[in-house]
């Protein structure tokens, strides 16, 4: 029997086994997946908790409903790989072999790389909304909330889903106007970046927006630590951004035993051949999903079309071809912007975000880097896509590779 | 692409000023682009910055990151701050003849 084993029953883990295993004969193949718990967070609806438009069991399903029959699902904390002996080690010392492994333990928030993010007033006036417990304390909090300066910081670059924070800014501005307090209170972004949107069609077309809506913008600012009793955060280059509400993106990093295998950057991301996905010296190990460094987005729809392009070349290694196309970095997301209305970016390594219509081209229903009502249901529908095509390993009808069909060219 | 004149050879540049062919730079370009950017002077520890850019980007087909930088090249992000004030993930990259350092959106 040859063994697959795949790490991490997220998004990319699960549609990679749900790809996979239909594909590869259940006599010759044993298929394993592993992961921590049992519970598969939707993540993208983690923005919709601070503001009581989700609460928790809307984003909760059980991971073993998406593994498929002819997987064995291990229950286990990952504590090793060793790419050498072909073999990882899980929590209690427990082993598993493999001929071919598959990485996909995604990227998390670690608020304990930034001095200062965890302390006393860490869910109390710093909070964060990648997480369930984050989000879930941000929603308490903002029932509380009765005014003042909400300040959003990114720490670190990359991070997954990099529209979340601004998606965030927006609902803030709407939620504070829908409960009379948008005059009591500011918004704040804050970035590393040297602007709220960096490639010059979308900021062309989206960089009115924090104007309109009245949010403020502190850009280049790369915090060196949070003075919580202060209320303020402060830069590498000595700037200071007083809030009385943080909220945080912490740096982001891959699993700890990506750092400790040797296999990952310093972020403990792992750089993947982007048609192969292989880590580079290892033919036989894979990365997916968050846990790849493919120099684009971490998003959900990126790891789906990247799942595509994996699996039709993984399945042709295993007989001897060359891989047959690259990944062209296709990322296609929602932007949430408040009351009821989101924008759509569609774009790829080569090709930024362009105006137009999507999936249809001069049809849509979808409008490319323009607030719509149809978007905002399009990013409400994006749960039922997640756990019903995406999670299931099912196409979209949309190519991964990314169409210039139905763009404007600026 | 346009080209501009620097030490007397024609160089790419984007729109920015930022080369875009790498192999076109070389470290006596170095003090020239650092002028244009308000760095007068390139100690040694500019040196270190900018001859780690150049061979990780060599490796690795892209600028670092300052995180990178500080964690590889043993140089505390404080210090990058210090060496390249403001901007220093553009400063850098702008000096060491690189594209600037990716955004997302
Ligand atoms: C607030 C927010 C909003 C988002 N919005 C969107 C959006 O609108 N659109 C979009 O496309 N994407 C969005 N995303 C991003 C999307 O959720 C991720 O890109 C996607 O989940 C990546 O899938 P993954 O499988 O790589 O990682 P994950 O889904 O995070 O899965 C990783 C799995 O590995 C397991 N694991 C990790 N380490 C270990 C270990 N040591 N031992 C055992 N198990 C381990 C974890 O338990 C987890 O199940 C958003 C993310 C966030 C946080």
């Amino acid at each position: 029997m040859k063994k697959l084993v795949v790490l991490g029953a997220g998004l990319a883990g699960t549609m990679a086994v749900n790809r996979v295993r239909p594909r590869l004969d259940e006599d010759e193949w044993e298929i394993t997946i592993v992961d921590q718990d049992e519970t598969h967070i939707y993540q993208p609806g983690l923005l919709f908790i601070p503001f009581g438009m989700y609460q928790a069991a809307d984003v909760k399903r059980p991971r073993r409903d998406f593994i498929p029959s002819g997987v064995r699902f291990v229950l286990a904390p990952i504590e090793g790989v060793d790419p050498a002996a072909q073999r990882v080690t899980l929590g209690g010392g427990r082993q598993l072999e493999y001929d071919y492994l598959i990485i996909a333990t995604g990227t998390t928030p670690r608020p304990e790389q930034t001095a200062g993010l965890l302390g006393d007033a860490w869910r109390d006036s710093v909070h964060d909304f990648y997480t369930l417990e984050g989000a879930t304390a941000l929603a308490h909090r903002l029932e509380r909330w009765d005014g003042g300066r909400i300040v959003v910081n990114v720490m670190e670059l990359p991070f997954k889903c990099p529209v979340a924070p601004l998606e965030f800014v927006f609902l803030a501005d709407w939620w504070l106007q829908e409960h009379g307090m948008r005059d009591r209170a500011e918004v704040v972004y804050v970035t590393p970046l040297s602007g709220a949107f960096t490639k010059p069609v979308s900021s062309r077309r989206l960089g009115h927006l924090l104007e309109e809506k009245k949010v403020g913008l502190e850009t280049d600012f790369y915090t060196e630590h949070v003075d919580a009793s202060a209320g303020k955060i402060v830069s590498y280059d000595e700037r200071e951004v007083p809030f009385d509400l943080l909220v945080s993106i912490p740096v982001n990093m891959g699993a700890d035993f990506v750092g400790a295998s040797g296999l990952g950057d310093e972020l403990n991301h792992i750089p993947v051949d982007r048609s192969t996905f292989a880590a580079e010296g290892h033919p036989n190990l894979f990365a997916l999903g968050d846990a790849a460094e493919l120099g684009t987005s971490k998003a959900g729809s990126v790891a789906h079309f990247a799942a595509e392009v994996f699996t039709a070349n993984f399945l042709r290694g295993l007989r001897g071809l060359p891989p047959h196309e690259e990944f062209d970095g296709h990322a296609n997301c929602f932007i949430e912007s408040g009351f009821g209305k989101a924008m759509l970016i569609d774009f790829n390594y080569t090709t930024e975000p362009l105006p137009g219509k999507f999936p249809l081209p001069g049809v849509g229903p979808f409008t490319l880097l323009e607030e719509t009502e149809m978007n905002h249901w399009g990013k409400l529908m994006f749960r039922w896509t997640y756990w019903n095509v995406l999670l299931r390993g099912k196409d979209l009808p949309l190519p991964s590779r990314m169409l210039l069909a139905g763009k404007e060219t600026a | 692409m346009t080209t501009t004149l620097i030490a007397g050879r024609e160089i790419h540049v984007d729109e920015e000023g930022f080369m875009t062919v790498p192999a076109e730079w070389t470290e006596d370009l170095a003090p020239l682009l650092a002028k244009q950017v308000g760095i007068d002077e390139l100690t040694p520890d500019h040196w270190v910055v900018i001859r780690f850019l150049r061979s990780d980007f060599a490796a690795e087909g892209e600028t670092a990151t300052l995180r990178r930088i500080s964690t590889n090249a043993g140089v505390p992000t404080k210090r990058l701050f210090e060496l390249f004030p403001q901007k220093p993930g553009k400063k850098m990259a702008y000096v060491a003849g690189l594209p600037k350092p990716k955004g997302c959106i």
